[in-house]
């Protein structure tokens, strides 16, 4: 009796004022964080070429159909193009770069062997190797086996994702429990028919967040194109927006083109986001162990 | 009083082809991750490495370049450029301004995510989170069009300050990296969070602590690993910045083509002397890790006990 009172009265305690409060605070942020977003909306709908007049509200005339056919089959439809490339290297890359980095922390993860610690540390320690110091040399590299300038030389590096493994390992280790995969193997599952059938269920929303980030990881890229590709046909959006940006002084509508490409662009993130947000709100391995 | 989350586990038997079978199991789930890691990341490190230890020689002024050994010779000119020291400066005092408020934030809204205090979850979740699907290099160019002058929606701010010259472009470049980051590190704290046993909040809860208690005292001590492992890749993203400033180049004279190590790596490459941009590459990785080490070694006891 007297506990759930206490209860009650910290629930009366905390609401009100503090609801308030932090909501407001929320909002505040949300604002600050959504008013690139929106401006972005409303410069898209504009019609002047060099967005020498925008403002946060609609005004004048509402273009953003026309702006947005308009960049889609500017240059014989490269945009279309280069977005398709990015969602090709991003699907592929970070379908195969989760696989990789979801089996490699699991077995970090569930198995003892010598030398595991020593694996694990100088996968961490690849976090740390400057984007340029990967790049620069891989472009070397790839030039003398000549597959500079073609997709696998974009797909190939962005298929490792070491931070991947170090989330998959701190997951596993946490969701999936040892007596689960113990009673797998006496009723005569393999290890890897263990893995494929009850640890990636457990490890779902690690493998979606894994999935998302490497996703977004790849989508971001600018570098590695930028040193690698030199056909724009094999551009990825980033880097093909970047490049309509240094063009803006030539062509009078580029930079208008810049802000409804760049828009259009993260329309595919979102969605992905939408889609994906299920999954990594709560651990589904939370009841793993009690049932 | 019940609540206490179950500490007892079942202790399997220990097979006597155990490590064998681990061993096997191990190699099979890692070779993989590994061959790629290899290909990808070890091989090109150590040709990095290998080429910073060359130098390009000429036979007279115009005549064929060609590679000699140089040693350390490389190594020599990194250490005595104050262009790459500089950068190496700007990007600390950029470190200062961004990332304290960066992950402060995050951690306030994860905790607030997390706490029955706030309402809409979900849209303020995805709203916050939402900047991460742009890229830095497009939230570079949306910013910029709103730092301009010419082009931004509030001229009252832009005209005002001048948010490309010398004295805040640096602000500036923080404001748009943070716009970033901080919804994706308020998710890796979230899921931290999301990662605590709910038994262990209603004890608390039933022993009277209100949320501001339970976050001081049970939450934030539990995300602390993931407070350090935000923390270090905010000091790695710091010292690899290069799309928002080189994006940020085009449009403010304040921001020059050596502003930031890489960019100094980039620009060095493309006169082009590649043993040197080699030689400052691995320079800035042992940088990086220096500096991750220590602060993880700082942090350790505290947040893995």
């Amino acid at each position: 009796m007297k506990s759930t009172s206490t209860i009650d009265r910290t629930r009366l305690r905390d609401r009100p004022v503090s609801v308030l409060a932090a909501t407001l605070f929320m909002l505040a942020c949300t604002a600050y964080f959504l008013l690139p977003l929106w401006w972005m909306v409303v410069a898209s709908s504009t019609t002047r070429g060099g967005l020498t007049d925008t403002s946060l509200w609609f005004h004048g005339q509402f273009e953003l159909w026309t702006n947005i056919k308009n960049v889609v089959t500017y240059q014989d439809h490269i945009y279309v193009r280069w977005v398709l490339n990015s969602i090709v290297y991003a699907t592929l890359g970070a379908t195969i770069g989760t696989l990789f980095a979801a089996m490699a922390g699991y077995g970090l993860a569930k198995y003892v062997f010598p030398g595991r610690e020593v694996v694990f540390n100088v996968i961490l320690a690849g976090v740390l190797v400057p984007a340029t110091a990967l790049a620069l040399p891989l472009f070397l590299l790839f030039s003398k086996l000549d597959l500079t300038d073609t997709f696998w030389a974009v797909l190939l590096p962005s298929i490792v994702s070491p931070f991947g493994v170090y989330l998959a390992r701190i997951y596993a280790a946490a969701s999936v429990p040892d007596e689960l995969l113990e009673s797998a193997r006496l009723d005569g599952a393999g290890e890897f028919r263990a893995f494929f059938t009850i640890s990636t269920r457990l490890m779902a929303p690690a493998l979606v967040t894994i999935f998302l980030f490497q996703f977004v990881t790849i989508w971001n890229n600018y570098l590695l194109p930028l040193v690698m590709l030199q056909n724009t046909k094999l551009y990825p959006v980033t880097l093909g927006l970047a490049t309509w940006n240094s063009q803006k002084a030539i062509a009078g509508n580029l930079q208008l083109y810049v802000v409804v490409g760049a828009l259009l662009s993260i329309v595919p993130l979102m969605i992905a986001f939408l889609a994906l947000q299920r999954f990594w709100q709560s651990g589904l391995g939370e009841g793993g162990v009690k049932s | 009083m019940t609540a206490l989350p179950p500490t007892t586990t079942v202790v399997p038997p220990a097979a006597p082809s155990g490590a064998r079978r681990h061993r096997r199991a191990a190699i099979g789930f890692l070779a993989p991750f590994l061959a790629a890691f290899t290909l990808f990341y070890l091989v090109p490190i150590g040709y990095a490495v290998y080429q910073s230890f060359f130098k390009v020689e000429r036979q007279g002024t115009f005549g064929v370049a060609h590679d000699v050994w140089g040693g350390f010779s490389q190594y020599g000119e990194v250490f005595s450029d104050s262009e790459f020291w500089h950068s190496l400066t700007n990007v600390a005092q950029f470190f200062l301004i961004s990332v304290p408020l960066q992950l402060g934030l995050a951690l306030v809204f994860a905790l607030l995510l997390d706490s029955p205090v706030l309402r809409a979850h979900r849209f303020f979740r995805l709203a916050l989170f939402a900047p991460y699907a742009v890229p830095g290099v497009i939230a570079a160019l949306m910013w910029g069009f709103l730092f301009s002058p010419g082009t931004t929606p509030i001229p009252s701010i832009a005209d005002r300050f001048d948010l490309l010259g010398p004295d805040l472009v640096m602000f500036s470049i923080a404001s748009v990296v943070n716009w970033v980051y901080t919804g994706y590190n308020m998710l890796i704290i979230y899921s931290a969070l999301k990662a605590i046993p709910s038994e262990v909040i209603e004890a608390a809860t039933v022993d009277g602590a209100g949320q501001l208690r339970i976050a001081w005292s049970i939450k934030i001590p539990h995300v602390t690993p993931a407070l350090v492992l935000t923390g270090v890749f905010s000091i790695i993203g710091t010292l690899q910045l290069f799309n928002e400033p080189q994006i940020f180049r085009t449009i403010s004279s304040a921001v020059s083509s050596t502003y930031t190590p890489n960019m100094v790596v980039y620009s060095t490459s493309s006169i082009p002397n590649y043993h040197l941009a080699a030689a400052y590459s691995v320079v800035l990785a042992l940088i990086t890790c220096a500096l991750s080490f220590t602060f993880l070694k700082v942090t350790q006891r505290r947040a893995f006990q």
